[in-house]
């Protein structure tokens, strides 16, 4: 076999073990999948019918009402879905880098990228896991999207490409992390980041200083995108912003956690 | 390939600190193929340092250092395909089964469809894991869970394998269970590279042994060797009066006396027949003795005899 063939075989023997640990270690997935949907509930059953008046002129197609804002709202809960869901892979990776498993790994034979390789797939497929839960959730509430097919394949290819993006920061941070402990905090500022964008309001509603950030971090343009291509509302530059913003955060992220990986003394 | 009649493990000249520390001191080693060889020595010695520069792990500051006819820089990988390591803190998945672990590292061995299945198989009846093999390795035994680990090192057919500290934290019957599982990789004919703290573990296994202290290799020599250096056993006798142990002192051959305590320790093997021997003339001479108890060479003999300072880290510093 080739190096290429050794490296793909190997990252799918790893991808295997680590779909395996987290089908075995169910709660997690379970927690992680739970804060999108409750804050899904929370934002369109308790602020939803005060929110949707005051955004009426944001609701798209004129939909007002609870209805309405849940046609607002849910991108943005599909986008903070990744964020959470990527809690998990720090912490997946924090407790692989302090188990004993990793030297034995370090001390075989196997290609270099298989490891972190095996880790950022298992995390892509839970997350679109966890996404079409959390849709299949907000369709059975009354999510309603006007997306026809090519809108469709937009949409889960923008939602893998962002949460590839993240899930190798994730494993950065991951790996930088000393103990599964902080692993496991310091990715909940990406939690933040929806609230602090236009995921349940629009930017324009914000007092200065946050509202400029709120418009030029990244998951805005990504919430606007996603949201123009299930709701129809208009995209404009956001398209090449988020692919900007998504191919960027991977490209550093995957240096990133590739270099502390080398780098990582053995415990 | 392995070099031909090249030693399996060549070390010559090893250094290295962590940050101001000294760990490693000029370390010279040679392990001749298909033998065991220990290091012997106490926590804090180096001696998992030396099996994680041999194993790739880490770099040596200085120094050279050959596996398998591999050099540990510049061919990494040569080494890696060639060596299997179990270290002391045990290397195993806790979230799958027995079997799956092995079946990992068949997979990561390219051993294919048809020889990986087999092979695991084999692994499992011959470490006694058959019944184990499809429950998760949580809820494992500690004496099972190194089992596993060893048998995960050997899914690859390793020619030199590294054991760091097999048998620490394990109940005796583990222990022995352990130390045939690893004459039975001699009889394969691989090289087995071993750490230990226990001079018997040493003894049992070890073609030869070296004896590192504070990051520097005190003796080597083969246990016959070693022992010889190392005064032999001895009988301690403690008595309830001066006037005893006067009377002692004149009457044995003893090779230290504390007066203070009342002690005298007479050299013997504590075998029966010596110590009956040992009573009758105590016993003739109408000594009482209030205590006696036997001591055999242990690590901490060794210790004293080849650096003249007990195991204890505080006595050194």
């Amino acid at each position: 076999m080739s190096t290429l063939a050794y490296t793909v075989s190997d990252s799918r023997t790893l991808l295997r073990r680590n779909l395996r640990r987290l089908r075995r270690y169910p709660s997690m997935t379970l927690l992680l999948i739970g804060m999108p949907i409750v804050f899904l509930l929370l934002f369109v059953y308790v602020f939803g019918g005060q929110l949707s008046h005051g955004l009426s002129s944001a609701l798209a197609g004129g939909h007002a009402g609870r209805g309405g804002y849940l046609n607002y709202v849910t991108p943005g809960i599909l986008l903070m879905t990744i964020a959470a869901t990527v809690q998990g892979t720090a912490i997946v990776v924090a407790m692989d880098m302090t188990s004993g498993i990793i030297d034995r790994f370090r001390m075989m034979a196997i290609a270099r990228a298989a490891v972190l390789t095996g880790h950022v797939l298992a995390s892509l497929i839970q997350t679109l896991a966890s996404i079409a839960i959390v849709l299949g959730v907000a369709i059975a509430l009354g999510f309603r999207p006007t997306a026809n097919p090519l809108d469709w394949l937009a949409a889960i290819g923008l939602l893998a490409l962002f949460a590839f993006a993240l899930i190798w920061l994730a494993t950065a941070l991951g790996l930088a992390a000393k103990s599964v402990e902080t692993a496991s905090n310091t990715p909940m500022i990406l939690t933040l980041l929806p609230f602090l964008g236009s995921a349940l309001v629009p930017t324009s509603t914000m007092p200065d200083g946050l509202r400029q950030f709120a418009t030029y971090q990244p998951f805005t343009p990504v919430t606007e995108t996603l949201r123009g291509l299930l709701t129809g509302t208009h995209i404009g530059s956001h398209a090449i912003i988020a692919i900007a913003w998504s191919v960027g955060i991977a490209a550093a992220s995957y240096l990133w956690a590739t270099r502390l990986y080398k780098r990582r003394q053995p415990r | 390939m392995s070099g031909g009649r090249e030693p399996a493990i060549i070390v010559s000249g090893v250094c290295k600190s962590f940050g101001q520390t000294p760990v490693l001191d000029r370390i010279d080693l040679t392990v001749t193929n298909g033998t065991v060889f220990a290091l012997l020595g106490p926590n804090g010695a180096g001696k998992t340092t030396i099996v994680r520069i041999l194993s790739t792990l880490i770099t040596a500051d200085a120094g050279d250092a050959r596996v398998a006819g591999h050099d540990v820089l510049s061919d990494p990988d040569g080494v890696r395909a060639a060596i299997g390591v179990t270290g002391q803190f045990s290397a195993v998945d806790e979230l799958l089964t027995g079997e799956e672990n092995l079946r990992l590292m068949a997979d990561l061995h390219h051993l294919g469809r048809v020889a990986g299945p087999a092979r695991v198989a084999e692994l499992l009846g011959r470490f006694d894991l058959v019944d184990a093999a499809r429950r998760p390795v949580s809820a494992y035994s500690g004496g099972m869970r190194r089992r596993l680990d060893l048998a995960m090192t050997l899914v690859g057919s390793p020619q030199v394998i590294f054991l760091d500290e097999p048998t620490t934290g394990l109940d005796p019957r583990s222990r022995r269970t352990m130390w045939d599982s690893i004459r039975e990789l001699v009889a394969d004919g691989v090289t087995i590279f071993l750490t230990t703290q226990y001079l018997d573990e040493a003894d049992h296994l070890a073609d030869r042994i070296a004896v590192l202290d504070h990051g520097r290799i005190v003796a080597e020599g083969s246990a016959e060797e070693l022992k010889r250096r190392i005064p032999g056993g001895h009988v301690r006798l403690q008595f309830g009066s001066p006037q005893a142990l006067e009377a002692a002192a004149i009457l044995l051959d003893a090779h230290s006396r504390d007066d203070d305590r009342l002690v005298i320790e007479v050299p013997g093997d504590g075998g029966v027949a010596s110590l009956r021997r040992l009573l009758d003339q105590l016993d003739d001479a109408d000594v009482e003795v209030e205590q006696l108890s036997i001591h055999t060479p242990d690590l901490d003999d060794v210790f004293f005899a080849v650096t003249g300072h007990p195991t204890a880290e505080e006595a050194v510093l």
